[in-house]
């Protein structure tokens, strides 16, 4: 029996290896999402034949409790929702993992058996990251909801709490494997657990790229120290090639940003007074337009580019914008996407919400791939995205984002900027983007503008 | 299983999982990201394998979240992904 098993979890691993080959290429990613879920299904099967399904009352009761909340969630929630969502769901696997830990662990400790040290701190991984990503992820959830609102006033003091509670759950651990009492390890779970608060709470809105993808990376690690607990090859493996390909992607975000790992967890960018230095770059010098002007411009334009950022995705404009970009597709002009990768509030967020707007992908430009061919295009427009077209991150060595690459929006013959207003980006620093020559300011709400430069368009 | 092992494993799939992701065009990070989270939601196995094996109240409680809790996960992460994909493959 244990044979047949273990080579229905081989083939299941192979199954997630082959998944996440084919999802990391978009001809294949629908097959590879199938073999994913195939190679879940058949762990789930051996399992039960295997364990003869001995909690069969539990398991069904929970299947059908979970599985129903989960097809709610996933066929219900909005793709501007998204963020949440893939927040809640990496979540719920931290805390799932602490639970399987917790309740291996529990009645042996409860009954004083002697325990292997390496159970017992493996264990302790198990419960300690699956606590931060549990509430970690609860509190990135809550911020994206807008559940939780306003500027953290003590972020100094939020990482030292944090520190302080890490190391304090790295002590509870040791303790946990030297002393062996279930005390300690339910004590290490709130301490984990106060540290996921404090790991998330202070890291601010453009950051989330970053925090969505670590806990991507944590809820596969936790899973990996379940099957050190466990002894269970499949979770071993499984856990460790989503916990790598979580830190891929959170490592391409710091990239993104020219930071590191540390700086976007524990350290803030140093905002100037942006108020003062604000004043200084757009006095008398930005150009105010309305969306009559903008409909002009574009009518003459043979190559225009739109660059998303998370204000599209908060004004809900994607569907106006590809209703522009429809109606300037219609008079013979070339549209495309720049998609900066970061934009947004996780990896791939414009992506998906252009997707949405059914734009197809072959229209969205990367970084890398648009820049060398901004001096063709003859109006690009900025739609709420701000700090990753900041030509100070390029060209002033001083500057606080200095080194972050950026879409060079500036180097397009006419700049157009729909914005609120000239108010900071996340970074706290002005833009002199917007005080350029070629540069239009359009004030507004992103729908109502775009939804307006498509009617000036039409009246031209 | 015995820790080295184990742990032969872990360092192993870390280095596929590197190799596997490498180059990921950004159009598939939300949905890499989602449906590598439904197979971190692999723990429910963990969880199916610890029902049943003790029978005090406490525990059986603690499975029975962590069931639910990784069938969300499993459930919803391949739901919604799958969702997603549909959007990236839609014709015009």
């Amino acid at each position: 029996m244990d044979t047949f098993v273990q080579l229905g979890y081989l083939v299941s691993a192979a199954l997630f290896i082959l998944g996440l080959k084919r999802l990391s290429r978009p001809r294949t990613a629908v097959q590879g999402n199938m073999l994913g879920s195939t190679g879940m299904l058949v762990a789930v099967i051996v399992t039960l034949i295997g364990t003869e399904a001995a909690g069969i009352g539990i398991i069904i009761a929970g299947v059908i409790l979970g599985g129903t909340i989960g097809v709610l969630l996933a066929t219900r929630v909005a793709m501007t929702g998204m963020p949440q969502l893939v927040a809640l769901f990496n979540g719920f696997g931290g805390i799932a993992s602490l639970l399987v830990g917790a309740a291996t662990l529990y009645p042996d400790l409860a009954e004083g058996v002697e325990l292997e040290a390496t159970d017992l701190a493996t264990g302790a991984l198990t419960i300690g990251i699956g606590a931060i990503t549990f509430t970690g992820s609860l509190v990135a959830f809550a911020k994206l909801q807008e559940l939780l609102t306003g500027d953290i006033t003590q972020p100094a003091a939020l990482r030292a709490a944090n520190i302080g509670l890490v190391a304090m759950s790295a002590a509870l651990g040791v303790l946990l494997v030297v002393m062996s009492g279930s005390i300690w390890m339910w004590l290490l779970a709130l301490a984990a657990l106060a540290a996921g608060i404090t790991l998330v709470l202070p890291i601010g809105g453009a950051d989330m790229p970053v925090v969505i993808a670590l806990l991507n990376s944590f809820s596969g690690v936790a899973a990996s120290t379940t099957g050190f607990v466990l002894g269970n090859s499949l979770l071993i493996i499984a856990g460790a090639l989503v916990g790598a390909s979580g830190l891929v992607l959170t490592l391409i975000m710091c990239r993104a940003m020219n930071r590191s790992l540390g700086n976007v967890l524990f350290g803030a960018i140093d905002a100037v007074a942006a108020g003062a230095d604000g004043d200084r770059i757009y006095d008398g010098k930005v150009t105010s337009a309305s969306a009559d002007d903008v409909a002009m411009m574009l009518d003459t334009a043979a190559k225009v580019a739109i660059i998303p950022g998370y204000g599209m995705a908060v004004a809900q404009a994607q569907h106006a914008v590809r209703d522009l970009t429809r109606a300037l597709e219609g008079q013979g002009k070339e549209v495309v996407f720049a998609i900066h990768p970061v934009a947004g509030r996780m990896p791939g967020h414009m992506n998906v919400l252009l997707a949405e707007a059914e734009i197809p992908y072959e229209q969205l430009k990367e970084m890398e791939h648009i820049n060398p061919s901004f001096g063709q295009v003859d109006v690009a427009i900025v739609i709420g995205a701000n700090d990753v077209v900041n030509p100070d991150a390029r060209d002033d060595p001083d500057s606080p984002i200095a080194g972050m690459p950026i879409l060079d929006a500036d180097r397009a013959r006419t700049v157009v900027v729909i914005k609120r207003s000239l108010s900071p980006g996340f970074a706290g620093v002005p833009n002199p983007l917007f005080a350029l020559d070629n540069t239009m300011m359009l004030f507004g709400d992103g729908k109502a503008a775009v939804e307006e430069i498509i009617t000036a368009l039409a009246d031209l | 299983m015995t820790f080295l092992i184990a742990l032969t494993l872990f360092v192993l799939a870390v280095f596929l999982g590197v190799e596997l992701i490498t180059k990921v065009p950004p159009t598939l990070h939300t949905p890499l990201m989602s449906g590598s989270n439904a197979i971190s939601g692999i723990t429910l196995i963990g969880a199916i394998a610890t029902a049943g094996t003790d029978y005090s109240w406490l525990t059986n409680i603690l499975v029975l979240g962590a069931v639910a809790l990784a069938t969300i996960n499993v459930v919803g992460g391949f739901l919604v992904t799958h969702r997603m994909l549909g959007m990236f493959n839609r014709k015009r």
